[in-house]
């Protein structure tokens, strides 16, 4: 990696007084890339687009929105009807939100088969799940904003569990509601916060990137990158695969926006707020289904606001749960099954959230959140002693060639890490 | 295993879709409307037609709050016509140069007049029941237009077991079936313009289409812009797609 010699005399002025462009061509031009990722590597960057289309589609709502009891739905309906393209906008920004979610559970799912949490990369993955918590805590204050009555009764109920901790739960929740109940300003703290949390969260961003840069991505086959015939330079390899992952992210989101653009919504959200009328079903967004369902599984208050919270905070110290010094799932037989459990657990969890609970769904709700901690507190410690990998390949490009021609880079002999 | 898996997951999928169905209380009828699909538009007729059920029907008790006569120019009329649909009602405005409010006609800049100025008022008038706002009805209730053109042709007599109190109705399509609107519509109810036979099932039919046109004025331009940016976007990944295997070939991954 040598410093680049820019053609541009004003960039080579510039960059020789503050060298934006060596760091830019440092991290996005030759940046070593594994040479083997495949398309699950593509939802990172699409997570960053779609925080970026977020902030800017939000950036406007926020000219056109009044955060005020009374005003709030009708401001918004006012984007809908009158403002030019701004039912694009809005639409753009809801269904935006529920895409940002599902970029997101693949990225995180792709780590967790791929073992990328592991050792160097548990800061990384740690800030991961410190942007997921911020997301979400963004994503709810954002649905109270629009006013109708799953805004209102969604805020009422998460709002409430905080009333589950002892001596001085109730009073959090008055502090938290800025009065007695959900009500103005509740409304415009949610406002304020909603506007600030997605810069924190670049703030994350930009850490959880300088921690990926300090070791570069993990990889399909979880071992090491060891030398120049592993890599390609990022462009224009990956910003070519990236684009292309891109173009087809953006038909679905497209045909969403344009075409089912209330798919993910509640009807009972287009009816203004009723502190008066509780609407038969208070579900959250499909994003909190799962944590729902957990948070429910619990016949106590208190021990279903733990568990809930437990749920997210155990992936803090997943890298030292799963012990194994193997990453990738693909080398991992027992382990491959059990993450294939674990996402259907997840998908179990969110369909027993979307139901009232009643009759078998309480059953299935706690067995599902059972398997949840029972698959990150003890299947995973039992793997890492238990499970016999299959043997990992020497090096990345040993394993590439090994499936046909191609140029062919020296092969480095070093003892693999398992 | 993983196929088996996949194929799980499905059926758990399909198993739940089934046992929500059961809970749902009432199966409303599937119509097909024209401004469903990738293409769908409103038909002009339909929604002026809609507009005169609404006109001289709902509007005596139901407010449409979110629409303002200017907005009619979204369904044929023209600026002439809206003036003096907007005339028919009164406004109270003010207060002017001596401090008073006054009345006057309506204008196209005015939002729909609401039928009562209140809530409290709009209950005393309805037996307690307060008649919803219905400019969102159309997105704001499970099953859109279906449901709307449902209930106003699901009033059936009650069954032997159900006990109605006073002004409460029986609606097969109501979702607890009991209903305090009694049967709004009736055949003849409206005298078309364009000579159409009022009959229930036309009349409500073009009142769901009037109202999903209010619940959401700008479908028409959402859908055109939806198509040609699902055939650009569809294109230009395809591009994207060559570049890619362009710069990828002869590289081992």
């Amino acid at each position: 990696m040598s410093t680049p010699v820019f053609k541009n005399r004003l960039v080579r002025w510039i960059d020789y007084r503050l060298p934006v462009f060596t760091f830019m061509n440092h991290e996005l031009n030759e940046y070593p890339t594994p040479r083997n990722l495949s398309y699950w590597w593509n939802f990172g960057s699409l997570a960053g687009i779609m925080l970026v289309t977020m902030i800017v589609t939000g950036v406007v709502l926020a000219m056109h929105y009044t955060p005020h009891v009374d005003y709030a739905f009708q401001s918004v309906e006012r984007i809908m009807r009158d403002v030019n393209y701004g039912w694009l906008i809005r639409y753009l920004h809801m269904n935006g939100a529920s895409m940002f979610f599902i970029v997101t559970y693949i990225h995180i799912f792709r780590g967790l088969y791929y073992g990328s949490y592991k050792s160097p990369r548990e800061l990384l993955w740690m800030l991961g799940v410190i942007i997921l918590i911020l997301m979400m805590a963004t994503a709810f204050m954002g649905y109270v904003l629009p006013w109708g009555q799953m805004s209102f009764w969604g805020a009422t109920v998460i709002t409430n569990l905080f009333s589950a901790i002892p001596f001085v739960g109730e009073k959090i929740v008055t502090w938290l509601w800025g009065g007695f109940s959900v009500d103005n300003p509740t409304l415009n703290r949610f406002y304020s916060l909603h506007y600030l949390l997605p810069f924190l969260i670049v703030g994350v961003v930009v850490l959880h990137l300088v921690a990926l840069h300090r070791f570069g991505s993990n990889n399909p086959l979880g071992i090491d990158t060891k030398g120049p015939q592993d890599t390609l330079p990022f462009h224009p390899y990956y910003t070519a695969k990236d684009m292309f992952g891109l173009g087809v992210f953006l038909i679905i989101y497209a045909l969403i926006v344009f075409f089912a653009p209330n798919l993910f919504g509640e009807p009972d959200n287009y009816i203004p707020a009723n502190p008066l009328a509780t609407p038969p079903h208070i579900v959250p967004e499909w994003y909190f289904l799962p944590f729902y369902a957990i948070l429910r599984a619990v016949p106590n208050k208190l021990g279903g606001v733990v568990l809930m919270f437990s749920s997210i905070l155990v992936l803090f110290v997943l890298p030292w749960l799963d012990r194994s010094p193997v990453r990738s799932g693909r080398f991992r037989p027992m382990f491959r099954i059990f993450f294939w459990l674990l996402v259907l657990d997840a998908v179990v969890l969110g369909v027993v959230g979307a139901n009232p609970p009643e009759g078998n769904w309480i059953l299935f709700g706690r067995m599902a959140t059972i398997w949840y901690f029972v698959h990150f507190l003890i299947v995973l410690p039992l793997l890492s002693r238990l499970e016999r990998p299959r043997p990992l390949p020497i090096s990345i490009s040993q394993s590439v060639l090994a499936s046909g021609g191609g140029f062919a880079p020296q092969p480095v002999r070093t003892m693999d890490k398992a | 295993m993983r196929w088996s898996l996949i194929a799980g997951i499905a059926g758990l999928v399909v198993g739940t879709g089934v046992a929500m169905a059961e809970t749902t209380e009432v199966t409303l009828p599937e119509r097909h409307w024209s401004f469903d699909g990738f293409f769908g538009t409103f038909e002009r007729p339909d929604l002026k037609r809609g507009f005169e059920v609404y006109h001289g029907v709902c509007s005596a008790c139901h407010s449409l709050k979110l629409l303002h006569y200017r907005d009619l120019t979204g369904i044929g009329y023209t600026p002439d016509e809206i003036k003096a649909i907007a005339a028919e009602q009164k406004f109270t405005d003010g207060p002017n140069d001596q401090g008073e409010m006054y009345e006057r006609s309506g204008r196209p800049s005015d939002p729909f007049k609401a039928p009562f100025p209140n809530e409290q008022a709009a209950r005393a008038a309805n037996n307690g029941a307060l008649p919803p706002d219905l400019t969102l009805i159309v997105e704001a209730r499970k099953g859109g237009a279906n449901h709307v053109f449902g209930v106003l042709t699901g009033y059936q007599e009650p069954p032997a077991d159900v006990q109605l109190k006073e002004g409460q109705f029986y609606n097969q399509n109501f979702p607890g079936h009991i209903i305090a609107m009694p049967p709004p519509l009736s055949d003849g109810a409206v005298t078309y313009t364009d000579g159409t036979q009022a009959t229930v099932p036309q009349m409500a039919s073009d009142i769901s289409t009037f109202l999903a046109w209010a619940a959401e004025p700008n479908l028409e331009a959402r859908k055109r812009m939806g198509v040609k940016t699902v055939l650009f976007l569809i294109v230009f990944t395809g591009l994207l797609y060559a570049v890619k295997r362009k710069i990828w070939l002869g590289v081992k991954h």
